[in-house]
């Protein structure tokens, strides 16, 4: 066996004779290998921004009551002998906050599945300007945990969320509205609740989810402002949004907490099926394309390398002729190929 | 005198031409500082003869003893070996790699042998290339050399081993008649003086009648 140090001096003197071949041939390699990277991180970077654009606004689990019928109506627990002529149940009209929700909310903050738990309290409104009335939904929010937690400042683009702590009575409403209403930010904004009463807000910002039927009806302001507007306790909330350190263990614990609150619970998986599918396929999508380049890649650096052999085949014969074996060329050429890739990998 | 190579019922058939048979029963022997030189026409087998000779055609039958050794029945890389240390080849064409300088191109046999540090390996170059008159050439690469000194460097490189034998396939075959007379004169040179064995190939009858014995092949057969 000859000594390693003689079989790579002949290796880098064959490619010093052919230096601007090599390095051709480490370029091309190079840019197939950039060109992959770049896509792979496009394709990454567009999963990520369009996952957000769900995930950013979306609860893992949303703790609500719906408005129904008691599953078990009285009648049911009368004696069946008698005849019943009850019929056409209605559902109860009644407050659809959560019960209890201060026991909630502690208990979650107690979880350690939990990340974070946010109150809601919403209300339908009419946004009034002069004569002009229509109808709206009004969002009492938790200022700096939903900023923190579900990236409402990201959507805001007039303003800021955190003006909703430092001025009193004060809204952010959807820029759809401020459209109809020919209402810029500073402007005072009348608030008529369900009951009649009506509150004047100042407007401190604009915001534009990018929906345009969710821009044209919805506004937010801090919690304590609506409850005070509804004049409900300040434990009243409709909404309770739990956000999990582990995304993936959503659904089950949604049926948990149903379970254990007696309410109703909607988890992300739930809420956003489509969305699960749309991850899917373009993850699908940017492996297939992604093996697709690595594929075009690998048939580029072994025909240059094929090409870098073929030429050097009187070379290889010499060689032979002198003396040198088979795996002594082979080992040749491996030297050869790996500086190609190292070199390569150091222009990446 | 010792023989250096011995060739006993040597006989090739080519199996994928329609088992076409080239050689039939060869023998002969090259001795201790013998100049010998093989001739016959084109086709005539010598050429394959000495392909198998060299080591690099593996497909035949009889027996080839060199220095003593069995050359049947070997691997590759044997092979690599015996030619490496045993066979000095000087060719029709130099065949120097361009990518070396001339003393490079003498050194690589000897750097694969593997015997001497670099330092002693490119004095023995520079030794054989002054036996040659080439040692002023020594660090051009051989595109900047002409035909008779590529020749001359290749023969150096053929004798860095210390070779048993050299094997020359029509080495005047591409050179003029001052170049070839110069090759001539330093075969017989090391015939005589360094009394190193040698083996031509060629099919210039001049060149031959001039060597110390001729083997003359006709379609396959030593005559």
């Amino acid at each position: 066996m000859i000594g390693s140090g003689a079989i790579s001096s002949i290796a880098i003197a064959l490619m010093k004779a052919k230096w601007r071949q090599t390095m051709v041939a480490a370029m091309g390699v190079m840019f197939g290998i950039t060109m992959f990277v770049t896509l792979l991180s496009f394709m990454t970077g567009l999963n990520k921004m369009l996952d957000g654009l769900i995930l950013n606004r979306t609860p893992h689990i949303r703790i609500y009551n719906e408005m129904k019928a008691t599953i078990k109506q009285p009648i049911i627990r009368a004696r069946v002998t008698e005849t019943h002529f009850i019929h056409s149940i209605r559902p109860k009209s009644s407050f659809t906050n959560l019960r209890n929700s201060g026991a909630i909310l502690r208990n979650l903050d107690n979880d350690k599945r939990v990340l974070a738990v946010t109150p809601r309290v919403s209300s339908q409104v009419f946004y009034s300007i002069g004569r002009t009335n229509f109808g709206g939904s009004l969002q009492g929010v938790d200022v700096l945990k939903e900023d923190k937690y579900f990236h409402l400042n990201d959507y805001i683009t007039r303003g800021n969320l955190r003006d909703l702590v430092s001025v009193p009575n004060s809204i952010i409403i959807g820029k759809g509205i401020a459209d109809l209403l020919l209402v810029d930010v500073g402007d005072q904004l009348d608030v008529k609740m369900p009951d009649g009463r009506v509150r004047s807000m100042k407007i401190v910002g604009f915001f534009q989810s990018g929906i345009k039927d969710i821009d044209k009806v919805l506004s937010y302001t801090s919690y304590k402002s609506l409850q005070t507007l509804m004049d409900v306790p300040s434990d009243h909330f409709t909404e309770i949004y739990v956000n999990l350190h582990d995304r993936s263990i959503a659904p089950a614990m949604a049926l948990e907490l149903a379970d254990m609150f007696d309410t109703d619970t909607e988890d992300i998986v739930r809420a956003n099926a489509q969305f699960e599918t749309g991850t899917k396929i373009r993850s699908i999508i940017s492996y297939s394309v992604g093996i697709t380049l690595l594929i075009v890649a690998g048939f580029g650096i072994y025909n240059i390398l094929n090409m870098l052999i073929y030429e050097k085949m009187d070379t290889i014969a010499i060689l032979k002729a002198m003396g040198y074996s088979g795996s002594d060329v082979k080992r040749i050429f491996s030297i050869i190929s790996v500086s190609i890739g190292l070199v390569e990998v150091l222009q990446v | 005198m010792s023989r250096i190579l011995e060739v006993k019922g040597l006989s090739k058939t080519f199996i994928e031409s329609d088992n076409m048979q080239v050689l039939y029963d060869v023998d002969m022997h090259v001795d201790k500082a013998e100049f010998v030189s093989i001739v016959g026409k084109s086709g005539c087998g010598k050429s394959t003869l000495l392909y198998i000779l060299s080591t690099m055609d593996t497909m035949y039958e009889g027996e080839i003893i060199l220095d003593g050794e069995k050359l049947s029945h070997r691997t590759q890389t044997e092979l690599a070996r015996i030619r490496n240390e045993k066979i000095g080849f000087v060719f029709q064409f130099h065949y120097l790699l361009n990518e070396f300088t001339a003393l490079e191109n003498v050194m690589l046999p000897a750097i694969k042998l593997n015997k001497f540090s670099k330092q002693e390996i490119e004095n023995q170059a520079i030794e054989r290339l002054k036996i040659l008159d080439m040692h002023k050439e020594a660090h051009k690469k051989p595109n900047q050399l002409s035909g008779g000194q590529k020749q001359r460097v290749a023969i150096a490189r053929a004798l860095i081993n210390s070779p048993k034998i050299i094997m020359a396939d029509e080495p005047t075959g591409n050179l003029d008649q001052v170049n070839s007379e110069i090759v001539f004169g330093i075969f017989l040179e090391l015939s005589t003086k360094f009394d190193q064995s040698l083996l031509v190939v060629t099919h210039d009858l001049e060149f031959a009648s001039r060597t110390h014995r001729i083997i003359q092949m006709v379609d396959g057969r030593i005559v």
